[in-house]
């Protein structure tokens, strides 16, 4: 019934723009979905940096600014307003163009195939319809900067009226409505993607390949593209609800009774909480879209660098059920203030504390990886341990949060910024790091430098703590987030101290990002030739030559015999024995 | 029972574990679904969320203020018996192959006339002044008969495609995975019809 | 310049023979990796030095405080064990040349499973249990005492009025068609229970130690109103009218933050919190009707 699963490689396209823009492989998509991730970094990135700038020397003059953004910086001074729709882009662009396209469908499309030993996904036009949705869905956002009002200033979560009413912020104007229309594309096309994803891992596993052999990174990008399929239409339910308020005068958020910019607001009865609880049934879940393929890529790096099998494949497996499980029915922890019914806040408390089990065990299963083993500290490595550091530091942030009595005071203040961006910030970008350093050698068949990685490593790690750890701190203090100045206030200005030293790492970390994008790009040129299989891992991709031909293998798929991580193993001649590889320990026939 | 052996196997280093023994999957279960199958469901999962969406959000905008309920226009009812019959049909034209392209042309034109009496439910609706935005059930109302119908017209698309292919694989024979896909598809859109009937009118 | 570029730039495979050879490889890396994390630890209990809550300064932030200190001590407690087994591991194991464990049984994996499992019940959710609950019970669950003051925040893009129901203790209806700039809150002509309202921009004064229930509304958008030294935060949903009650202990002028996201002035939507003895209260209220 089942058809043989090798997967659906179209045949080799020829020609340029058949191989390499309007490709059905997965691979090459899986690089174009990185390559556009990394440009909507420099210009997430941009915005971050342009927002420490405001927030550490308020009301500073930037001249050459003003003439890009003439409305936003006038005389290179930044309005609020633009400050408004630095922060909703920066959040909108990370999240989704960012760690989802570079984590999520960049990485996944490269490795799922290769690693379940499938030729390709199970549709692979499908796939290429997908990435070129996004493409308009990321020219659409950054093109919102420049129309009029500029873009959406309502911050990421897009909170209703604020988001609907045009006289409310003037980045509720055009601007809002192409995030609206950007967001409803990126969700059309990251649907596409998690059932390419579902198909592909549940029905083209090679001969051998069962669940249970799986590579945790598949595990994790399979847990990830369900949960994106059952969550994101809240979403869209939503922002089609949104959509309708803003321009067809419906009342589904906009209450009655509004007066806004001196006049009456024509709608009625609307609820505005409605918004939030259907976003935050996405938002929540998303967190773990991105953050499980960081986790579960960070598993294969460790085994590869530690010589020794992860700890706890199964435990890992069951906390991912357990996860994506309980990830659905936690959102109101977003809400303990929003104005929602104080027993719902119980529950919610009650539920999101019972998540930290599942994640506890996974924050065990990674450092326990660590025991025993031998560590080879490469770059991808040092990353990796990077992001158990940074899933350590963060994860303990959220149990302040997830707990509604202390969210009473803790709620949308730094504490809440410097906890997101460590685990939706820097466990992701770090893992994503580690990935790149480690995958790089097989999709661009030639090595990252190494020394030059590990200056990136050290300047990234510095650079992210000095970010956010202090930032929980400022959180303690009580400091509100999304303040286009600290300045108003008596009791924040005492605070401003801390600012520059946040700005002055968030710059060391740009620093160090340049530093990656340079080595990335020089190493594509000039690095040195990889072999099949440099870090002498046991996965699937490890098996085809670096970059990987059209179709994953040359002769007939491989047949699995054993489990992802068989490192070190009694009997074999080498310290790692190929999934390929027979129990006698013969190779398998090619 | 890999279990057992494992934990007889020593503590440390040097015995293979349960996953290491554990055999491929190579004979597929009895309820493996094929690709399409599962590629199908799976958006049919996705699709019921976002309906499951709206409809949560419908059960607390019911609770507001200025909630009033509208008269449904009576061409629904008309309309739902239209869908569900041709969801017999399409049912009829999956079961009984050797006359499946009558019955499949038969679902398809009633699936058109389901589509079109939805407009003019919308027409009779504007008729009794009720707009877009004149009332919030009345927005949920051509909203969610909107998605309905959207989804209903991909669903023509399909079985138009589903006819087409049924045609060939008729004349050689063999049976059609389309064919299938396409009668899930519609059933479940007349389920999801009959749902959404059940919210806008009895709640 | 060059030559840095050409330090830098020697080619340097990254495969697993070159991690092992080289300067600064391998251990060197554990090493450093391993103090900075036990730095990270340190470095909180620094700032946590430096930056804590304002003093409280009403009587359920006690309680607030307690979980808020709780978690502070149990879960920073965790936090130092967390980062030093971490630093531990990362350098013991990277002094090594051969794996020394390789895998566990599968009874050995649930056993340490236990270990994060009954931690995390007991420190995070037997803490909610323990020292959250009850708070939140008391903020949010609990109706405000008969004797309570009732006082009405208005958040409006940018301004907070507060309102006082007067001798009647009743607050005139507002309708959103009667707003114009004499009239900020639109209250309602015709009705008689809104002549004695007393309308305050900017300033909220309350007496000391007697209880206060809010009934929080928005004119425009969501607002968040916090009170950083009673750890008072609630949303204001516009179309909602949402009620909260807490009792301020120490007289003194706070501040008033507005903590959602409401517009290009967010940033500088303050209020005063002028919290006094009483009497002096009852003198002001009293000057105030007319």
């Amino acid at each position: 019934m089942i058809p043989t699963p090798i997967g659906n490689a179209t045949p080799h396209a020829t020609g340029f723009w058949r191989r390499y823009i309007f490709s059905a492989d997965h691979k090459v998509i899986g690089i174009q979905y990185y390559l556009t991730a990394m440009a909507m970094a420099l210009v997430a990135g941009a915005l971050a940096l342009l927002m420490r700038i405001q927030l550490t020397w308020p009301g500073i003059r930037l001249s050459w600014l003003g003439k890009l953004f003439p409305a936003g910086m006038p005389g290179g001074v930044m309005t609020p307003e633009f400050y408004l729709s630095l922060i909703t882009m920066h959040g909108t662009l990370m999240v989704f163009f960012v760690i989802s396209l570079a984590l999520v469908s960049g990485f996944g499309n490269y490795l799922i195939p290769i690693q379940i030993g499938a030729r390709d996904m199970a549709y692979p036009f499908l796939n290429m319809l997908s990435f070129w949705l996004v493409v308009p869905a990321c020219l659409i956002m950054l093109g919102s900067f420049f129309v009029e009002g500029g873009a959406a200033a309502a911050g990421w979560t897009a909170y209703p009226p604020l988001s609907a009413l045009p006289q409310a912020v003037p980045g509720s104007g055009w601007g809002q409505t192409l995030w609206l229309l950007a967001m409803a594309l990126f969700i059309v096309s990251f649907t596409m993607g998690g059932l390419n994803y579902v198909t592909t891992i549940l029905n083209l596993r090679t001969k051998g390949m069962s669940m249970m052999r799986l590579p945790l990174t598949v595990w994790t990008l399979f847990f990830a593209a369900v949960l994106g399929l059952l969550t994101f239409p809240a979403l869209t339910a939503a922002a089609i609800m949104l959509l309708f308020d803003r321009h067809f005068g419906t009342s589904f958020f906009v209450p009655g009774g509004l007066f806004v910019g001196g006049e009456i607001v024509p709608h009625e009865g609307g609820t505005p909480l409605l918004w939030q609880h259907l976003f935050w049934f996405l938002g929540h879940p998303e967190v773990y879209v991105l953050l499980l393929p960081a986790v579960g890529m960070t598993f294969d790096v460790l085994a590869a660098f530690t010589r020794k099998p992860v700890f706890g494949y199964r435990l890992v497996v069951i906390s991912l059920i357990v996860l994506t499980a309980l990830s659905v029915v936690v959102w109101g922890h977003h809400m303990f203030v929003s104005g929602m019914s104080p027993y719902l806040g119980e529950f919610f408390t009650i539920g999101t504390m019972l998540i930290t089990v599942p994640s506890a065990v996974i924050g065990l299963c990674l450092i326990a990886s660590l025991w025993g083993g031998c560590l080879r500290l490469t770059t991808p490595m040092l990353f990796a341990i990077g992001v158990i550091a940074l899933f350590g530091t963060g994860g303990f942030g959220g149990i302040f949060l997830g707990n509604a009595t202390s969210d009473i005071f803790l709620h949308g203040s730094y504490f809440v910024v410097g906890h997101f961006h460590f685990m939706i910030g820097g466990v992701t970008l770090f893992a994503m790091f580690a990935a790149t350093y480690f995958w790089f050698p097989k999709m661009f068949g030639r090595s990252m430098n190494e020394r030059l990685g590990r200056i990136h490593f050290w300047l990234s790690l510095i650079g992210f703590y000095g970010m956010f750890l202090g930032m929980h701190f400022l959180g303690l203090n009580g400091l509100p987030r999304r303040y286009y100045a600290f300045t108003q206030f008596e009791i924040l200005k005492p605070l401003q101290g801390m600012h520059l030293w946040i700005s002055i790492s968030s710059f060391l970390f740009a620093a160090a990002s340049f530093l990656f994008l340079f080595n990335f790009f020089w190493s594509l040129a000039r690095g040195s030739r990889a072999a099949r299989n440099p870090w002498e891992a046991t996965t699937l991709e490890w098996t085809v030559r670096s970059p990987p031909p059209h179709g994953n293998w040359e002769a007939e798929p491989p047949q699995v015999h054993r489990w992802a991580y068989e490192y070190s193993a009694p009997d074999a001649a080498r310290d790692f024995t190929p999934q390929t590889v027979e129990p006698d320990g013969a190779m398998a026939p090619k | 029972m890999q279990m057992e052996l494992t934990q007889t196997s020593g503590l440390s280093g040097g015995t293979s574990s349960a996953l290491e023994r554990n055999q491929g999957s190579d004979a597929n279960p009895p309820w493996a679904l094929s690709t399409g199958e599962l590629a199908l469901w799976a958006f049919l999962a996705t699709v019921t969320m976002l309906f499951a969406a709206f409809a949560s959000a419908y059960l607390v905008r019911r609770t507001g203020a200025d909630w009033q309920p509208i008269d449904l226009p009576g061409i629904l009812w008309f309309n739902t018996m239209v869908l569900l019959s041709s969801s017999g049909t399409m049912e009829l034209a999956r079961r009984r192959r050797e006359r499946f392209n009558g019955w499949l042309a038969i679902t398809t034109w009633l699936g058109i006339i389901f589509f079109v009496g939805q407009g003019l439910g919308w027409r009779q609706l504007a008729a009794h002044g009720v707009y877009l935005s004149t009332n919030p059930q009345g927005s949920f109302f051509y909203v969610l008969t909107g998605l309905h119908g959207l989804h209903l017209a991909g669903g023509i698309l399909f079985l138009g495609h589903a006819l087409n292919r049924a045609a060939r694989a008729h004349s050689d024979g063999r049976d059609d995975a389309a064919l299938h896909g396409v009668a899930t598809y519609w059933h479940f859109l007349a389920a999801l019809w009959i749902g959404l009937l059940v919210l806008l009118s009895a709640l | 310049m060059g030559v840095i570029f050409n330090i830098l730039m020697r080619n340097h495979p990254s495969t697993l023979a070159a991690a092992t050879t080289g300067p600064l490889q391998g251990r060197s890396h554990g090493l450093l990796l391993a103090l900075f994390c036990l730095l990270v630890p340190f470095l909180c209990f620094l700032f946590w030095k430096q930056h804590q809550p304002p003093p409280v300064a009403s009587e359920h932030g006690a309680g607030i405080d307690l979980m808020i200190n709780y978690l502070l001590a149990a879960v920073g407690g965790l936090l130092l064990v967390g980062h030093a087994i971490l630093a531990w591991f990362v350098w013991r194991f990277s002094r090594q040349d051969r794996v020394t464990f390789r895998l566990a049984t599968v009874r050995t994996e649930w056993k340490w499973a236990l270990v994060p499992v009954v931690l995390m019940l007991l420190v995070a959710e037997g803490g909610v249990l323990v020292f959250g609950v009850p708070v939140w019970k008391k903020f949010y669950v609990a109706k405000a005492p008969a004797n309570a003051l009732t006082v009405e925040v208005t958040g409006q893009q940018f301004v907070w009025h507060f309102r006082y129901p007067g001798k009647d203790g009743l607050f005139g209806r507002t309708h959103v068609k009667f707003i114009d700039d004499d009239n900020v809150l639109g209250l309602d002509p015709t009705d008689a229970a809104g002549r004695d309202d007393l309308i305050v921009n900017g300033q909220l004064r309350l007496p000391v130690n007697r209880p206060v229930r809010l009934r929080l509304r928005s004119k425009d958008v969501l607002h968040g109103f916090f009170l950083p030294s009673q750890r008072v935060r609630q949303d204001i949903v516009p179309g909602m009218l949402i009620e909260v009650w807490f009792v301020p202990n120490q007289a003194g002028q706070f501040e008033i933050l507005c903590t959602e996201l409401c517009g290009l002035g967010h940033h500088m939507m303050r209020g005063l919190l002028q919290v006094m003895p009483e009497r002096e209260f009852e003198q002001w209220l009293n000057q105030n009707h007319s």
